[in-house]
């Protein structure tokens, strides 16, 4: 993309003077309904910077546009796309907008699509078509309270697809409260183990000649990082897809946050969750993950981890969420050293089953027993509940390795 | 050093950005360049964001020295805090003061609490340096690597960065005359707060391409022969598309084609790649999967690739 000036004279030519401003004022506006993060007092810097670069060049043009209104690099795409589209023809929004409908309503899995959000922000609000989506999207506020109640319980391989698209707008406010640890900064506290040599002297010159009562710092607490292995094998394949949209928001909300999927082989999915979309996300997850829904292979996998992810993710107190039926196609061999290295190079080790919701489950094929042992907390995955009762495990702090667990592998 | 200098003039165009970047060896694209140019034009702090070793810092340097400027740097790190930062009292002084004071007797409490909290006993980190200069000039402040400070400090320096004043309780509020020119880094780690972005202009720094990425090889590396240039370029564009962990940054091609020279090599072939292969990678198994075969493609897709050139 070798920008290097490409004049384009007069790229703006339909455009009447007068109505620049106007232009600018409504492309920003189009990008906000878009979802783009640009704030009211965006309008006057997107003025201002285009007022200082002039529209002779388009590529100035636009980047002017961009370091303004972009904050992050995932929204360039659709900044570039919706640029392209509106200064095409500025005057010609309504033709442009006719232009992009069939395309936007075109199949609904196509990913290198333009965003929906995108074609949406583009419609002229009063439309039938628009409500309709608007009640898709927006459930929460339409949901019965009893409706609600089922969907809490029902577990997921058993919804039907409207059932799931609910439940996926639910999962997306279930929030993971780690309990704080101690980090390196400090401030100031009556019980803390460190002087405060300021505060002390302070005091110290207050009280001249006398020996002055010393102050003390403490460390300050934060939430420790989480890293999520998620299964996404065959066995696991209805869990996993929902569970993805559960990990997205919660990958999107703490800065500490790593997710790794595993089937046959590994696979560090992070950076695909980092961005803001969901459908864009998932939509590069499925491109990078090789090895959905075929076979299982724990212990090679875990051993990955271990080898070339664990150094670098497990640091400061890293809670694990293992997230796997632990049906294994190597039954276990290799697993338990595996299962054991992984355990202590983190401060918890919490395993989400999904065969946890069989109220005769048990721990009899080789995998399962392999890991058992090793995990500090074993927990069900299988519905809305199970996760609210993982947000509550995780904020009750950690377990090590309880004795239970031991006793029922 | 003048006490009373006056600054350079900002340029006036793009075109005039793009050209004081090179003057001082920076190879920008436009886009970077506008970014800059509105910046400075706007007095707004520059926000770059790109992964490690594409020239993020470099920006800051240059500028700092195509305007005459000191350039005042706050690397961040976990941890860091306004004692670091900001400013600090200087506690030894401060406690031989007092001494002083007791030995000699006869100053009153009060008087002694506000002689120890002036300036004399201030200790002044980069954000105060920048807001208060000595020459008077406002500098270039480049806050190195954001996304490693933790979010507290982040929360701090959105109220720098909004009114550029900082409140010392012991002296009051000091002010910047004139704000400096800032460029705030992030390699995204983690994502840095929207507050501190909005109130940045924002660029992604991203890899260069081949023709930028030869323009920079040639003038901080003219030792390597434009053959070798040009395959060093084609192999590392290459290794980039591979999925690596860290894909290698100009900092490491520059590495790369200084080890080749070190080793007198005018030419690249597989056993010289798997010999250098740890300057231009980092991770152990990011070299680990440029097998012999991997190298071996790599080194003839460059060399056609420079036969086609
Ligand atoms: N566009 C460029 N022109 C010239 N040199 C560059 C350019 N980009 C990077 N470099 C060089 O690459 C090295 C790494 O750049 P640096 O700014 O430290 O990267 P970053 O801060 O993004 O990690 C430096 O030696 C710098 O001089
Ligand atoms: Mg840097």
């Amino acid at each position: 993309m070798s920008s290097a000036s490409s004049p384009a004279p007069g790229f703006l030519a339909q455009l009447p003077r007068g109505k620049m401003a106007e232009n600018v004022l409504h492309f920003v506006r189009m990008l906000r309904a878009a979802g783009l993060p640009v704030g009211p007092a965006k309008m006057i810097d997107a003025l201002a910077a285009v007022g200082a670069v002039g529209i002779e060049n388009r590529d100035d043009f636009r980047e002017a546009l961009a370091a303004v209104l972009v904050s992050r690099s995932e929204h360039l795409v659709l900044f570039e796309q919706a640029f392209d589209l509106y200064w095409r023809h500025p005057r010609l929004l309504e033709k442009m907008l006719a232009a992009l409908l069939p395309k936007v309503q075109g199949r609904a899995g196509d990913a290198a699509e333009l965003p929906a959000r995108l074609a949406q922000a583009m419609l002229p609000p009063p439309r039938p078509r628009q409500e309709t989506l608007e009640q898709e999207t927006d459930l929460d506020a339409t949901f019965s309270f009893s409706a609600r109640e089922v969907l809490q319980t029902k577990d997921f391989a058993t919804m039907t697809v409207e059932e799931l698209a609910e439940v996926k707008a639910l999962l997306r406010r279930v929030k993971l409260p780690l309990p704080e640890l101690p980090v390196r900064r400090t401030s100031a506290a009556p019980r803390g183990r460190a002087i405060d040599v300021r505060a002390t002297l302070r005091r110290s010159v207050g009280a001249a000649g006398t020996l002055a009562p010393l102050r003390f710092r403490a460390r300050r607490r934060r939430t420790p990082p989480l890293v999520v292995l998620c299964d996404i094998s065959g066995s696991m394949d209805r869990y996993a897809r929902m569970l993805l949209h559960f990990l997205h928001a919660i990958t999107n909300e703490g800065d500490r946050v790593h997710v790794l999927t595993f089937g046959t082989r590994l696979t560090n999915i992070t950076r695909h969750l980092r961005q803001r979309d969901v459908d864009i996300a998932l939509a590069h997850v499925a491109a990078a993950v090789e090895d959905w829904a075929g076979g299982t292979r724990i212990g090679a996998c875990l051993l990955e981890f271990n080898r070339h992810w664990s150094r670098r993710l497990l640091g400061q107190n890293a809670v694990v969420l293992l997230i796997s039926d632990g049906l294994d196609a190597d039954a276990g061999e290799g697993l338990a050293f595996e299962a054991e290295r992984l355990a202590k190079s983190c401060a918890r080790l919490v395993w989400l089953n999904p065969l946890l919701r069989y109220a005769g489950f048990e721990a009899r094929p080789a995998g399962i027993r392999a890991l058992l042992p090793w995990v500090d907390d074993f927990l069900p995955v299988h519905n809305l509940d199970s996760l609210t009762d993982l947000a509550k495990a995780l904020a009750r702090g950690p377990t090590r390795h309880s004795g239970a667990l031991a006793r029922a592998a | 050093m003048d006490s009373q200098r006056t600054p350079a003039a900002v340029p006036a165009t793009v075109d005039a950005t793009l050209a004081l970047l090179g003057q001082h060896d920076y190879v920008a694209d436009r886009r970077l360049a506008t970014a800059v140019f509105l910046a400075l034009k706007l007095g707004r702090p520059l926000f770059l964001e790109g992964e490690a070793g594409v020239g993020k810092t470099e920006v800051a340097k240059v500028l700092a020295a195509g305007l005459d400027r000191r350039l005042v740097r706050l690397q961040c790190y976990e941890g860091l805090d306004t004692a670091a930062a900001v400013y600090e009292w200087n506690y030894p002084r401060q406690m031989v003061e007092i001494r002083l004071a007791e030995a000699v007797g006869g100053v009153e409490r009060a008087e002694l609490a506000h002689d120890i909290f002036t300036t004399r006993f201030l200790l002044r980190r980069p954000l105060l340096q920048a807001l208060s200069p000595e020459d008077g000039v406002p500098p270039v402040l480049l806050i190195d690597e954001l996304d490693r400070a933790d979010e507290p400090f982040e929360a701090y320096l959105l109220e720098v960065l909004s009114d550029f004043q900082v409140t010392i309780p012991e002296l009051g509020t000091i002010r910047a005359a004139a704000p400096p020119v800032v460029v705030i880094t992030s390699n995204r780690t983690r994502e840095i707060h929207d507050a501190i972005k909005r109130r940045c202009l924002y660029h992604w720094v991203d890899y260069p391409d081949a023709s930028r990425e030869l323009e920079i090889l040639r003038r901080k590396c003219p030792a390597a022969s434009e053959a070798l240039a040009r395959q060093i370029v084609g192999f590392t564009q290459r290794l980039r598309a591979l999925d690596l962990f860290k894909a290698p940054g100009i900092a490491e091609t520059l590495d790369w084609a200084e080890a080749l020279i070190a080793l007198d090599r005018i030419t690249l072939d597989p056993q010289t790649v798997a010999d250098t292969l740890g300057a231009l990678l980092k991770y152990q198994d990011d070299i680990g999967a440029i097998t012999p075969d991997v190298a071996a493609r790599l080194v003839d897709e460059a060399q056609v690739a420079r036969a086609g050139a």
